[in-house]
């Protein structure tokens, strides 16, 4: 019974993890630059929700969407001044700087909000279902069907529409994409727009879980996300899913079976032999280089 | 004045002079010179401190600054012996304390507070035995304060003592504690973060008194900095256990997140906390009623009726509007303890600040006080203090004392 609910914990938190991968799995499929800012965005997204519900007493639908539209223009308002200017540059450049946006927005948020901590209010209720005696947290439940909901859109959109048809193509060869008469920087500005949307969603998710927002929030899931896309191969969408579950299910089983005080060094362990079997991850795709 | 001025004009020359003679690469010479002049200009003894003013430990910092503040208030306004605070922000980091520290001195600190958190404490405190600067801090609690070798609880550095227990003491007393009221609960889960002195030191106390005293811990689990939110194993594995009652020896913030999570998985044992506990109700957006039958062990409850507590608590009301917690109490009683150091051995602000030291370090040595955080406190010349602790209860949203 235990197990069970260990599992469950595991896919709630790596249903976060997952949306999280997104927003760096998609930069990276179609940018091909690891946007390091990610998990700041998060962080703004949590404070924007925080002000929405506590401030201004805003709905929570009402509160995630406002979230959503603060970390979307957040997110193409930082593409924009900061690394369009480097679209040529080579991409240890971009890297830095995108450290450097996510040295800006943390303190930022520092000198902006402080850096006491402040409690998410109870968004969701801390029911639970009971599940042949099995008890799982409605919030648990709601995270899952999200990231499953989240997951399923994405897919449709990037497979079914003409912009998702775009994308695709920039991330097969930007020059193509562009001889087909593709605005590639269209293309990039709306992947960082939908990944930051999906930022402040995983940010209420990861609040309404564990309710402190803090200016250095995001950066401990955002590298445990960083490190799922790359599990499950990073610039693949399913990819990010299957490695932000399985990443959230081995880091909660690795502290209850083996132990409390390893379980990172556990995953991290996992990471590597992953890595070392498949080095593009579990569904990256084969790169062939042409001689 | 006149005779002020004219010294400080040639204290301000002599600095220069000097400056000049080293080709002004001599920072010692130049520090020990702006020292002198300082205390030479003013009628003040200055007290320097520094701790989180901002930062995810701001609440111990702000309380001990608010009170710290009060206290000299008072003691200045009763003519005679005059103070002058200086309180820097160190973040509860230790690399900013250390620069919070230089700050002070150029400032011309002749006593200090030393800093609010351990860590940060650990750090300045060689400095502040190598320069010989008279420090007590508030609340920095390890070990590693006060000794230069805390493993072996050896070196001491003899002009560092501390107001609250060191965290050994705070393991100790509540295992003898929770041994003398069995009726809280006979099985206990230690949940503590690896990472941290603070934690681990009362940890360690905790579990080894527990053994002595015959109480049956039945799990432990740990977190560290990159696993401070997620407490659903923990807190599982706790009730899988049995256990019912969880000592937790960490600060407020993640102690939040396990009052949280515990409640939503509907596990309500009884919380036991240590002086990191304090705090919690004043965290913004905090839910009170989380917190509702958490037990910590302190030194000091603002409800208390004594007329010493009474005036405090009423007059910091006054001024920042909320309930004093623990730290705030031992800053006050820190000043305080400074105060009639100074006053016993006549320390005056234009002597040395080796003779400032030597005098408050002997006095420390064989003063008793009479404070908010206890009566009949002595020091051992190691540093640490010797009080006894209370235990408080969370009733209604505010710290009330357990009467027993």
């Amino acid at each position: 019974m235990a197990f069970l609910s260990y599992l469950i914990n595991g896919l709630g938190l790596g249903s976060v993890y997952a949306i999280i991968a997104l927003g760096y799995t998609m930069v990276y499929g179609i940018a091909k630059m690891l946007n390091f800012a990610h998990g700041d965005i998060i962080m703004i997204g949590a404070y924007a929700a925080f002000f929405a519900l506590n401030a201004f007493h805003l709905p929570l639908l009402v509160a995630v969407l406002f979230s959503v539209a603060v970390c979307t223009v957040l997110g193409v308002l930082v593409e924009r001044l900061a690394y369009k200017p480097l679209r040529q540059a080579t991409s240890l450049s971009v890297l830095i700087t995108a450290i450097g946006v996510s040295y800006f927005l943390q303190n930022s948020a520092q000198l902006l909000w402080s850096s006491a901590t402040k409690v998410f209010p109870s968004v969701i209720s801390g029911g639970a279902l009971n599940l042949g005696g099995v008890s799982v947290s409605y919030l648990t439940l709601i995270t899952v069907l999200v990231c499953i909901v989240v997951m399923t859109c994405l897919t449709l959109f990037i497979n079914r529409t003409k912009t998702g048809s775009a994308m695709r193509a920039c991330s097969e060869d930007k020059g193509a994409a562009t001889l087909m008469g593709i605005n590639v920087n269209r293309i990039i500005s709306i992947t960082f727009a939908i990944g930051s949307g999906l930022a402040a969603i995983a940010a209420v998710l990861l609040c309404a879980t564990y309710p402190s927002v803090y200016p250095t929030l995001g950066s401990m899931p955002g590298i445990k996300a960083f490190t799922a896309a790359v599990f499950g191969g990073i610039g693949s969408v399913p990819g990010a899913f299957l490695g932000g579950l399985l990443l959230g299910v081995i880091e909660i089983l690795a502290k209850a079976y083996i132990s409390t005080q390893l379980s990172d060094a556990i995953v991290f362990t996992v990471l590597i032999i992953v890595l070392l079997i498949k080095p593009t991850g579990l569904l990256g795709r084969k790169i062939s280089e042409k001689v | 004045m006149t005779f002020n001025k004219l010294m400080k004009g040639m204290l301000a020359a002599a600095t220069v002079f000097t400056m000049v003679a080293c080709g002004g690469s001599s920072a010692p010479a130049s520090g020990s010179d702006s020292s002198s002049a300082a205390s030479g200009g003013n009628t003040a003894i200055k007290i320097g401190g520094s701790g989180p003013l901002t930062g995810g430990a701001a609440v111990y910092g702000n309380a001990v600054k608010n009170a710290a503040e009060i206290a000299v208030e008072e003691i200045n306004a009763k003519g005679g012996l005059q103070f002058e605070l200086n309180f820097q922000d160190d973040a509860h980091d230790t690399e900013k304390a250390v620069t919070a520290y230089g700050a002070l001195k150029d400032w011309g600190m002749q006593a200090s507070i030393l800093t609010v958190t351990s860590a940060p404490g650990a750090a300045v405190a060689p400095l502040y035995s190598e320069d010989g600067i008279f420090a007590i801090t508030p609340s920095g609690s390890s070990l590693a304060v006060i000794y230069k070798d805390a493993a072996n609880q050896t070196g001491s550095y003899g002009n560092i003592f501390q107001m609250c227990f060191t965290d050994p003491n705070q393991g100790t007393a509540s295992a003898d504690y929770l041994a003398a009221h069995k009726d809280l609960g006979s099985k206990i889960a230690v949940i503590y973060k690896n990472d941290e002195n603070y934690s681990t030191g009362i940890r360690d106390k905790f579990v080894n008194q527990a053994a002595e005293v015959g109480l049956d811990i039945v799990y432990e689990g740990t977190f560290d900095d990159s696993n401070a939110t997620d407490f659903s194993v923990q807190l599982t594995q706790a009730k899988e256990n049995g256990a019912d009652i969880v000592f937790l020896p960490i600060y407020y913030d993640p102690a939040s997140l396990i009052l949280k999570q515990a409640d939503s998985m509907g596990y309500a044992p009884t919380f036991f906390g240590v002086d990191g506990m304090d705090g919690i109700l004043s965290l913004e957006g905090f839910d009170k009623s989380l917190a509702e039958g958490v037990y910590l062990l302190t030194p000091f409850s603002a409800d208390a009726s004594d007329d010493l507590t009474a005036n405090f608590v009423t007059k910091y009301k006054e001024k920042f509007g909320e309930t004093p917690n623990q730290f705030a109490a031992d800053a006050y009683d820190a000043i305080y303890a400074i105060a009639m150091a100074c006053e016993n051995a006549g320390v005056t602000a234009d002597m040395s600040t080796a003779d400032i030291t030597a005098a408050l370090v002997s006095q420390f040595g064989s003063m008793t006080f009479n404070g908010l955080t206890g009566s009949d406190v002595t020091w051992a010349a190691t540093g640490e203090v010797s009080k006894a602790p209370k235990a408080i209860i969370i009733k209604d949203g505010v710290y009330v004392g357990v009467q027993d």
